[in-house]
């Protein structure tokens, strides 16, 4: 199956000579859930940004290869990008109180991106936005539709901008920590649409998050990012049976597993913190913090595969 | 939105009370009024005449009263330097000061918004930089000594505009921009900042996430949420362009309610100085409700409060 969104040796780096992105390769294939696990700062946050264009200024983006089905990201321009974003592909973001305009109704922030990407009437537009406001379990959504933001809690207003990325029936939606900042139950009802949406519109989702939990119940595929670069990806399933990577072991650890982890004994945790990492770094940025490290780990790291689509990189793995 | 309005009309009407004691007390306590009415020559039977004829010989609470009542009524006595209703006196001029005051504004408008927003979007560049230099500059700039720059450039040398007096609407444009310019710095940097600190929120990030054109970005989502200290402020140079044009008045010849004021001011015409000082404090008061009711527009947060 050819992959919804294609990235091959993906760097970003910042004008404080920060290597936020170090060489990252990812694909998301059409109606799978491609989960981008790591703890803060280690860089999902920026390479989600960077596939949308949305970077601020003084971040440099290069890669091999960035493609959005047969378009290729790396060469379009601004213009181009715009006309792209909203439309094939849409983000959620992890602030849902700050992340709608205060000054504006909601409907009327719906229909814009209808109105822009499809040039239709307001009309129209607030007519699919009442629709897709009612698709994702917003009742009463005629009257939705004229309220402001300030008016919502932070469950409808996360419900609102799912709702908002999907007027223009995307391809691909980035959702980035999308219950991050909601309670519980909230979390679990916005999961359970997510999940919802894209079995019915056979969406492609990568979705970023530091929950285990999450990856468990969402991935088909996750990839374990780790100071800028992948350090292992592979199947949900092969993931959590064989994790590959001291990384992604250390992660397991500090997860209680019902009737797996004992209960009498402390969880695990993983001392230290995400180095932040220069242009030149050379070696496992994660060796400092690895019980198994050696000298090999100050070297360069080969990729080395596992098992069948189950690649980790790390100088443990058998080659 | 009902009750918002409401508490800001109350509070109005409580300042224009205030005010009202303020201009009234302030001209007696200036010194005997009498006194300067009659002149140095004058004899102190003149003096006392003087002061039976005005009622100043009667107690503070009476006289503040019946100016209150007459004021109310649209009447504000006689000017005793021009001999005439101070009402008429200025009715002839407030057209002028009102002109003056709005060309200045929309000049200054027109300038200080779009600077800003390039130097907000341009953050930290050279742009950036040259467009706050102007901003000083033009803060630093005498208006006595722009408007004379101004008079020698476009009205002596050039000709293209008229050196004095407003006959034609054009006579407006030279003292329009030297008022302006001392608005713009001010309107200038709230607009900067305001700018910078709406681009980097997360409502633009998600603008800009919807594919949304640069303009409708800027213009549509930013400014929009950075026009509301610029409202406000934009209503306080209004008041002060229409009530503190003095020099400019002066320098362009027109004869507006701020050289009225100076005038009154400088002969002791105490029923103008008290007019003109209540009608100035009622253009606050006015503009400063009206910015309110904009933000209100503006803001649907507010209207909730």
């Amino acid at each position: 199956m050819k992959p919804v969104l294609e990235i091959a040796n993906l760097r970003v780096g910042f004008s404080d000579g920060t290597a936020a992105v170090r060489g990252i390769s990812l694909n998301v294939l059409p109606g799978e859930t491609h989960c981008l696990v790591g703890e803060s700062g280690c860089g999902k946050s920026v390479t989600a940004l960077s596939v949308m264009s949305l970077l601020g200024r003084g971040a440099k983006r290069s890669a091999e290869v960035m493609r959005f089905h047969d378009r290729d990201l790396t060469r379009m321009s601004d213009r181009e990008m715009a006309r792209l974003r909203g439309d094939k592909m849409a983000m959620i973001f992890q602030e849902p109180m700050t992340s709608l305009n205060p000054a504006y109704t909601v409907g009327s922030q719906m229909a814009e991106v209808l109105e822009r990407h499809r040039h239709v009437s307001r009309a129209q537009g607030l007519d699919r936005a009442a629709a897709l406001l009612g698709h994702v379990g917003i009742t009463a959504p005629g009257m939705r539709l004229s309220q402001y933001p300030h008016q919502l809690s932070g469950g409808l207003r996360q419900r609102v901008m799912i709702a908002m990325a999907l007027m223009c029936e995307p391809e691909l939606l980035i959702a980035d920590e999308p219950t991050t900042a909601l309670d519980v139950t909230v979390q679990a009802q916005i999961l359970r649409l997510l999940q919802g949406l894209q079995r019915q519109l056979g969406l492609a989702l990568l979705l970023i998050t530091h929950d285990l939990g999450i990856v468990a119940r969402m991935a088909q595929r996750v990839s374990v990012m780790y100071a800028g670069q992948i350090v292992e990806s592979a199947t949900a399933e092969a993931l959590f049976a064989a994790p590959a990577h001291p990384y992604t072991q250390g992660l397991l650890n500090c997860v209680p597993i019902p009737g797996k982890t004992p209960r009498d004994q402390p969880l695990g945790s993983i001392p230290g913190v995400v180095p932040r990492i220069g242009a030149g770094f050379i070696g496992c940025a994660f060796r400092d913090r690895c019980t198994h490290a050696t000298t090999a780990c100050s070297g360069d790291i080969p990729r080395r595969s596992v098992a069948q689509h189950h690649e980790t990189l790390c100088t443990m793995a058998p080659s | 939105m009902v009750r918002f309005l409401l508490r800001r009309a109350i509070l109005a009407a409580m300042v224009t009370l205030t005010v009202l004691v303020v201009a009234f007390a302030l001209t007696r306590l200036s010194g005997d009024l009498a006194v300067s009415i009659a002149g140095p020559n004058a004899t102190a039977e003149d003096v006392a005449t003087i002061r039976k004829n005005y009622g100043l010989d009667r107690p503070l609470p009476m006289q503040f009263l019946e100016w209150a009542a007459n004021a109310a009524s649209g009447d504000f006595g006689r000017s005793y330097l021009y001999r005439a209703p101070v009402a008429g006196l200025i009715k002839d001029r407030l057209p002028i000061t009102i002109g003056l005051g709005l060309s200045g504004l929309t000049i200054a408008l027109l300038t200080a918004i779009p600077l800003g927003i390039l130097s907000a979007m341009r953050e930290g560049s050279l742009l950036d930089r040259a467009i706050g230099l102007i901003a000083l500059i033009g803060q630093a700039m005498p208006s006595f000594w722009l408007g004379l720059v101004l008079i020698i450039g476009f009205g002596l040398k050039l000709q293209w505009l008229p050196i004095s007096g407003v006959d034609t609407w054009d006579g407006y444009i030279l003292p329009g921009i030297v008022l302006a310019f001392s608005a713009i710095p001010a309107l200038l940097r709230l607009t900067r900042a305001g700018m910078i600190e709406a681009l980097a929120s997360d409502y633009i990030r998600t603008a800009r996430a919807k594919g949304l054109s640069t303009a409708s970005v800027v213009l549509k989502h930013a400014l929009r949420n950075a026009s509301m200290p610029v409202v406000s402020v934009a209503a306080v140079q209004l008041g002060f362009m229409l009530g503190g044009s003095i020099v400019i008045e002066t320098v362009f010849a027109l004869h507006g309610v701020g050289y009225l004021a100076w005038e009154s001011i400088s002969k002791n015409d105490f029923p103008v100085v008290q007019a003109v000082v209540l009608l100035l404090a009622m253009i606050y008061v006015g503009l400063t409700l009206i910015a309110d009711m904009m933000n209100a527009v503006l803001d649907p947060r507010l209207r909730a409060g």
